[in-house]
């Protein structure tokens, strides 16, 4: 089906794609987050009219512009490279994976972009009240596109509301609703947008802090981390909520990445869900890849069984038992789906052959058996595993699918923590004397960076080798073109991005010390 | 009933019109680029630069808006050119991309105290920005007419003939024409928009007298392309066997065999003109609303001669047979009558669009106001 791949072409296409993610992830959060922050001060002002909370807006309105352009150039980046450097991937999913992502122009981006202006450029222009709604319609807008594109990547995570049509050698959806209600794109969706607001409550807290160490602008200061705690405090707990629903989604959808998260080798009942551990190389290896060990573990007994579906007594497959089979779980070895993969794309070549030659009966009688049911459920489901060498190849790297869901979420019971602890001492009114919690949360802001970047550091890195679960390896995705190009282009992204990081960072440090405007 | 009337053949002509009238828009909307072009040229002082870039700026969300659109809808609705194209014209895809990064940075942290590059560097940014992404647009657009070096194998991957990835067709004379035309429409409108939204005498001035030269070399760059493309052989699809093939004065005899849009296009052209002339002649500051309609029309039937009446709209001039049509390079029927519906919230959108830009922009720009209270952003 693809010509002979260049492993590091593979690597350097994905080295781009990560690297132009990782940085749109930087700004995306706080966007999504610090719109409705911004929308609630707002509401206040227009409410009272007092000219204070005016000021308050603007000065995180000021924030949020520098951080929103360069979230908006590394998005444009991200949609064109589906195409630059994932072309196959784009035919062969493009009937599904398209459709959200012109969605999210026609909906949400156009939504965004026209009241920002008005935003902006406003004040004095229009109506207070037309002002407002315009501020509601952006964080509206960010919302809705992180809506769209989190179908579109829900999808690759669960393929569901397609069939696989051989004369055109792609996958067509045959049900928007089965792609719009994935569970995984409601989990993610309500996982990743919960995670901006919270990531952006922080920020707002730690800023806060900032002045109120500085013993500046004290009144904007404890109204802000008023907001920010509420907000980051409900916000923190439907990240909680919706965590746990993702990781039981995902040990049904993505169970190699679930066990790997965990550095689950051998399947067990009664599964204990590791709190805090360290990895080391043991001496055992699967395929060319070492087995991981514990150097230490503090383990909640039976936890991950529950986590999965609610049970102690449930059988959590570990990684030994995914890749090579366990007959008492009925867990198909991967050899077995390799096997079933090359009968489908031997299939789809016969098919092919026929075409060209002409032989229309056996193009009918094979074009049948792709419609089949019982084919595409047990034959066609494990395409993707054509293009595996060895059943090894479906373990993705099992240190940083631990190490970034471990951090990911102690940090995030760390920030439940924070807000609440922030709510408390505001209400109380002594924020300003605990200069110990103001430098907690100052701290907060990096991390809370930190755990955003490695929640998708776990999906995308936990889910290798595919880029579409069990349809499409990475390796059969990439664009034919030379590794030289695609590494000159990394470097280049990875220099102006780094630039633009550099003067966004600078920007806002020195808006924030200049402080709101009087 | 609704079943005959929205066959899978409409739905490819249906998605088709949306596309390019979403290449139309952001041919429009690259008003701002041509504006940008000009920012070393056309102020002559600090104040009327910052007047400039801030009419642009509140527009620059919009062209970049519409540029992801476009690309989404195409992506959607033909993803075998999305595979194609940008796979395979590697480089020239990948030169617009940098082009648009460094614009919306530019704007937002340009007069930013602590922006670290400074000033100066962010304006190169917009400057770049401003001539390259009209320029590689209309350059990479060309090759809808001029054909591309690529072929597809059995399992329709792209493969791209020469090692330049997209480069080659900067050496195509015609491509360069339509690159151009397009780098100067945009300039033409960029003045015409900033004689509209700045209030500032000898700015008017210098602009009209711009207008003129560059009015001029559109009009020089277009009509090069356009005899050149009428003359051209063009890359016509056999309506029974499905095969491309090479026809004489193709693209001539799409203008003649659907009317409408030589219609749709003498009116694009002839507002284009109008928009022009009656800043010119008449001092008029309205030129924008004529140039700009008349922008969109011609862009959209060019856009339909690329991709109807039997064309092939992403022709290979390397391997004829890998040549792609509205109808081998779409989506399934079912992705296509699912957008449509959403599709059906366009008119919507622009009108929530045109009520935003009138709200924003009834009140034209001065130094009083870059200079007042609420100062400018950028």
């Amino acid at each position: 089906m693809i010509e002979h791949v260049n492993p590091a072409l593979v690597d350097w296409s994905r080295a781009q794609f990560a690297l132009t993610a990782i940085y749109h992830w930087i700004f995306v959060p706080l966007t999504l987050g610090l719109s409705f922050i911004i929308a609630m001060m707002e509401t206040i002002y227009v409410r009272t009219g007092n000219e204070e909370w005016k000021r308050l807006t603007r000065f995180w309105m000021t924030l949020f512009g520098i951080n929103f352009a360069i979230g908006v150039a590394t998005g444009l980046i991200l949609e064109f490279e589906f195409g630059t450097n994932w072309s196959n991937y784009s035919w062969f999913v493009g009937d599904i994976f398209g459709a959200p992502l012109a969605i999210e122009g026609i909906l949400a981006f156009f939504l965004e972009s026209t009241f920002i202006a008005v935003m902006f450029f406003g004040w004095n222009k229009v109506g207070k009240k037309f002002h407002l709604t315009s501020t509601w319609l952006v964080a509206i807008g960010a919302n809705l596109s992180a809506l769209w594109i989190l179908v579109a990547n829900a999808w690759m995570q669960n393929p569901v509301g397609m069939v696989f049509n051989p004369d055109t050698a792609r996958n067509e959806m045959i049900d928007f609703w089965a792609v719009l209600f994935n569970p995984v794109a409601v989990d993610k969706f309500l996982h990743t947008i919960s995670s901006g607001f919270l990531l952006a409550s922080l920020f707002v807290l730690g800023i806060s802090s900032w002045f109120l160490l500085k013993k500046r602008e004290e009144w904007l200061a404890k109204r802000s981390m008023l907001i920010a705690a509420i907000f980051g405090l409900l916000s923190s707990l439907l990240v909680v909520f919706t965590g746990d629903t993702s990781a039981r989604t995902l040990a049904k959808t993505q169970p190699v990445k679930f066990a790997a998260f965990e550095a689950l080798y051998e399947g067990k009942q009664n599964a204990g869900l590791i709190a805090l551990g360290v990895l080391k190389d043991s001496e055992e290896k699967l395929g060319k890849k070492k087995v991981k060990d514990f150097l230490f573990r503090i383990e909640i007994p039976g936890f991950l069984s529950v986590m999965t579906d609610g049970d102690r007594n449930s059988f959590v497959p570990g990684i030994n038992d995914l890749v090579y089979g366990n007959a008492d779980s009925t867990v198909f070895p991967v050899t077995e789906k390799m096997k079933r993969g090359k009968i489908a794309r031997d299939l789809l070549n016969n098919y092919k052959a026929a075409k060209r030659q002409n032989e229309k009966e056996t193009a009918a009688d094979i074009k049948k058996i792709f419609h089949e049911e019982k084919f595409v459920d047990e034959i066609f489901r494990y395409f993707g595993y054509a293009f595996l060498e060895t059943p090894e190849e479906a373990i993705p790297n099992v240190s940083i699918a631990f190490y970034s869901f471990h951090l990911m979420v102690m940090l995030g019971f760390m920030f439940i923590l924070v807000c609440l602890i922030a709510l408390y001492l505001v209400l109380r009114g002594t924020i300003a004397k605990n200069k110990w919690f103001l430098w907690i949360a100052l701290i907060s802001i990096p991390l809370a960076y930190i755990a955003s970047e490695s929640g998708w550091v776990l999906a995308e890195m936990g889910r290798q080798p595919w880029i579409i679960q069990d349809m499409m390896p990475v390796s059969a995705a990439v664009t034919q073109i030379s590794t030289g190009s695609v590494m000159t282009t990394f470097i280049l992204f990875a220099l102006l991005f780094t630039a633009l990081l550099i003067a966004e960072v600078s920007i806002m440090v020195k808006q924030i010390k200049t402080g709101p405007k009087h | 009933m609704t079943t005959i009337l929205i066959s899978y053949l409409f739905l490819q002509y249906y998605w088709w019109v949306i596309v390019s009238l979403l290449a139309s828009l952001l041919v429009f909307l690259m008003f701002v680029q041509g504006g940008q072009s000009m920012i070393y040229s056309l102020p002559d002082t600090d104040m009327r630069k910052t007047m400039i870039v801030n009419a642009l700026g509140r527009k620059w969300e919009f062209t970049f808006t519409t540029l992801v659109t476009f690309g989404g809808a195409f992506f959607a609705s033909f993803p075998l050119f999305y595979a194609t194209s940008f796979g395979g014209a590697y480089w020239v895809w990948i030169a617009i991309l940098f082009s648009f990064i460094i614009q919306a940075v530019a704007y937002e942290y340009r007069s930013k105290p602590a922006n670290i590059l400074g000033k100066k560097t962010f304006d190169l940014f917009l400057f770049l920005n401003g001539a390259l992404g009209p320029f590689l647009i209309g350059t990479a657009v060309a090759t809808f007419f001029t054909g591309s070096q690529y072929s597809l194998n059995l399992m329709l991957s792209v493969k791209w003939a020469t090692p330049w990835h997209g480069l080659e067709a900067l050496i195509n004379g015609r491509n360069l024409a339509l690159g151009l035309a397009v780098l100067f429409l945009a300039r033409v409108n960029g003045l015409l928009y900033i004689i509209n939204s700045v209030d500032d005498g000898e700015l008017l001035e210098k602009s009209v007298r711009k207008l003129l030269i560059n009015s001029v070399s559109f009009i020089a760059f277009f009509l090069f392309f356009l005899v050149t493309l009428l003359l051209a052989d063009g890359y016509a699809v056999n309506s029974e066997t499905g095969k491309v093939i090479l026809e004489k004065y193709k693209y001539l005899h799409n203008f003649l065999q659907m009317p409408l849009v030589l219609i749709i296009f003498l009116a694009g052209v002839v507002g284009i003109l109008y928009g022009i002339a009656v800043t010119i002649f008449k001092n008029s500051i309205k030129g924008i609303w004529f140039s700009g309609a008349g922008t969109i029309l011609a862009v959209f039937a060019l856009f339909l001669v690329a991709g109807f009446n039997g064309t092939s709209f992403y022709p290979s001039s390397y391997h004829l047979p890998s040549s792609l049509t509205i109808h081998n390079a779409s989506s399934s029927e079912f992705t296509l009558k699912t957008m449509m519906y959403v599709s059906f919230i366009i008119p919507f959108v622009v009108a929530y669009i045109w009520y935003a830009w009138k709200a924003i922009n009834k009140k034209r720009i001065t130094g009083d106001e870059m200079n007042g209270e609420e100062g400018h952003v950028y």
